[in-house]
């Protein structure tokens, strides 16, 4: 069997980032949206960890700091979420259209 | 293959790790089997503890005394037909309880039964503790979303609610525990299960008496927000059967709703050993350092065949005091057997061998049993917390306090 | 502390990882979603245990998977998403979409192939039963300024999410 290097870990981490942005991307839902955005997050995170096995405990230190802002942000994204409900009863991201000419 | 069972047996730490994955599965199933053993005692007890704290008797019918009866609840439950609501969500529907399930059981593995008696030995022991026990919390959330009805929904948020604002001022509690560890000659603190009750060992001291009356204010604090945690009396709004219609399980019936009681119990045992571990001295036999010596340790060892022969006795004064009727022989003859049982293992805790092997897990084990018994206490004794209340206490009172604590704590521990 | 079964973990945690991924970004309910998205954490958390990281993987299991996700079902909750299940759930862009991503993950295989050589393969082996002792003396050390920073930082989210949920201003 091949031992498991490095390498393995990043390529699970690029594959976990490429499903990230294709939630943010293609779903209308703004939940899902937000919880691609976490997996994108965890995949940053995958890939500073696998990294600070090699070069010391940096990698580990600011994957701590980006998991303090994740929380931050999806504290401050679902209050939008929850004002914006509402005010147009919709959960959609392409019918938040109210400045459209 | 031999070689790799018996190659464990000469070393000194914990199966996980040594990285035996043979004496791992084997602790693991002796830990699964006496959680499991215990919540059913736990049952039988709280009904027998509670009937005798209101004048009554309790079941006395089923075995000699009610001993059988959780067996019984048992087989009703499994037998009983399995409703799920008709709008309800199936796969949420079903997985919430194997979600608070799993989180009560998974604690289990960094449990410290005695130096090497743990599963594992995390170097997060407490964080691993703490986390896991709150991934509950989503178990519950799903449970009063799925059930598709009204009493279940405002019952699990407001459970969730109480769970989520308790763990706060619980983690402060840990903290100014955790700073206590790092009091040692090296300077640092250790968050291992194992390495706490080492720490306390090495300072000669329970946690709970250090920096009197520090220790003993963060662990009351512990002690209220734990029963909290666990949706247990007098915090049980939630799921009292005479509010909300028994809150976020009011749909589950049979076994999912066994399995709900399985996992709350097995919470409590959990917390309770958190309790233990770092406050009350984990697997130390009382008095460490005040009555210490070879005799003193000598007479603390035979405490764990005492105390069985002690329930050996309870249980035969039990068989004399049974009623001379025909019906009642099967009764006092199952009691007698039972006396006997445990009589048994008490003259087997006398033998050296064993007595030395036994002691950490009989003081740990004890310290925890202690504390099952003051949950039902609570119970019987205290009136139930209104919601409002409950936040407030939770919020206002708690969590300041706890923080007053983690400061001082450390401001003293510096100074000394 | 010995290493057991290495592959078989890891191939494990890191499909349950990738499924779950794909399970959140498919699902039309956003429950399912999220109960994917909580096991997807769970099983990195595993990974991280496997990276001889254990503190991340304690702070990922009760930030993230106890807190976050917690916020996200409350969340859930109050917005009534019932409408929203009949709905299309893949917006008009979606090929497009798939497009970028496609791109995106074609630059990842290229850079990988090329800069294989870049980093050792073989880790050394680090002590395990000091971590966190190490993280807190570099997060309390070095880098104190941005642990304050980041305390601030929670501070005005709190007073953000407070002000943005609120009924009036």
């Amino acid at each position: 069997m091949v031992p498991i290097t490095t390498l393995h870990y990043l390529v699970v981490a690029a594959a976990l980032f490429v499903l990230g942005v294709i939630g943010v991307l293609t779903r209308r839902n703004v939940v899902i949206v937000l919880m691609s955005i976490e997996l994108i997050l965890n995949a940053v995170n995958l890939n500073l960890v696998a990294f600070s096995r090699l070069w010391g405990l940096h990698g580990q230190v600011f994957s701590i700091f980006v998991i303090t802002d994740a929380a931050a942000e999806a504290a401050v994204g679902l209050g939008i979420l929850i004002a914006f409900f509402r005010n147009k009863e919709t959960v959609n991201v392409d019918e938040v259209d109210l400045l459209k000419w | 293959m031999l070689d790799y069972i018996t190659s464990y047996l000469g070393m000194n730490t914990t199966p996980g790790q040594a990285g035996n994955i043979f004496w791992a599965t084997v602790y693991i199933l002796v830990v699964f089997g006496g959680v499991s053993v215990a919540v059913m005692a736990m049952n039988w007890l709280e009904r027998k503890a509670l009937a005798h704290f209101q004048i009554r008797l309790g079941p006395m019918r089923v075995g000699p005394h009610g001993l059988l009866q959780p067996i019984a609840d048992a087989i009703k439950l499994f037998t009983k037909e399995d409703i799920i609501p008709a709008e309800a969500d199936k796969f949420v529907f079903w997985i919430a309880p194997l979600i608070i399930l799993c989180a009560s059981f998974t604690v289990y593995i960094v449990v410290p039964f005695g130096p090497t008696h743990a599963i594992t030995d995390l170097n997060i022991g407490i964080l691993f503790m703490l986390g896991v026990s709150s991934l509950s919390v989503l178990g519950v959330v799903m449970a009063g979303w799925a059930s598709n009805s009204h009493y279940p929904l405002i019952g699990s948020l407001r459970s969730s609610a109480q769970m989520i604002s308790y763990e706060v001022a619980m983690g402060m509690a840990v903290v100014s525990a955790i700073l206590m560890t790092s009091l040692n000659k090296t300077g640092t603190g250790t968050l291992s299960m194992i390495g706490i009750v080492q720490a306390q060992q090495e300072q000669q001291v329970w946690f709970l008496f250090k920096f009197f009356p520090l220790g003993l204010i963060a662990f009351i604090i512990f002690a209220i927000a734990m029963v909290a945690e666990t949706n247990r009396a007098p915090f049980d709004l939630p799921e009292a059967e005479s509010e909300l219609t028994a809150g976020f399980h009011t749909e589950y019936s049979g076994l999912r709703w066994s399995l709900f009681m399985l996992g709350e119990y097995a919470a409590m045992i959990a917390v309770s050993s958190i309790a233990v571990t770092l406050w009350l001295g984990g697997w130390m036999r009382p008095f460490p350092n005040t009555l210490s010596g070879e005799t003193w340790d000598l007479v603390f060892s035979l405490v764990p065949g005492l105390s069985f022969l002690g329930l050996a006795l309870i249980a035969f004064i039990g068989v004399a005091r049974m009623p001379k009727h025909a019906y009642f022989r099967i009764q006092t003859i199952g009691l007698a057997g039972f006396g006997a049982v445990l009589g048994l293992i008490g003259l087997a805790l006398f033998a050296p061998p064993v007595r030395d092997r036994i002691q950490d897990i009989f003081w740990f084990v004890a310290k925890v049993a202690v504390f099952m018994y003051l949950y039902i206490w609570y119970r019987a004794t205290f009136p139930r917390y209104r919601f409002d209340q409950l936040m407030k206490v939770g919020w206002k009172v708690l969590l300041p306090v706890a923080i007053g604590v983690l400061i001082l704590t450390a401001i003293v521990g510096v100074i000394f | 502390m010995t290493p057991v079964a290495t592959p078989f973990f890891f191939y494990l945690l890191s499909g349950l990882t990738l499924v779950s991924g794909v399970l959140v970004i498919t699902r039309k309910n956003a429950v399912h979603s999220a109960l994917a998205l909580i096991f997807g954490l769970l099983a990195q958390a595993g990974l991280y245990l496997m990276l001889y990281a254990p503190f991340v993987a304690g702070v990922q299991i009760i930030l993230y998977a106890g807190g976050i996700m917690v916020l996200f079902l409350f969340v859930i909750m109050l917005v009534n998403l019932e409408r929203s299940q009949k709905e299309a759930q893949f917006n008009k862009q979606w090929l497009v979409g798939l497009l970028a991503a496609g791109a995106l993950g074609g630059l990842f295989v290229a850079v990988y192939m090329r800069g294989q050589g870049l980093f050792p393969e073989h880790a050394p082996l680090p002590l395990e039963g000091s971590n966190t002792q190490q993280v807190g003396v570099l997060l309390y050390g070095q880098y104190m300024f941005a642990f304050e920073i980041a305390s601030l930082l929670l501070l005005v989210a709190i007073i953000g999410a407070v002000v943005m949920a609120k009924k009036r201003i």
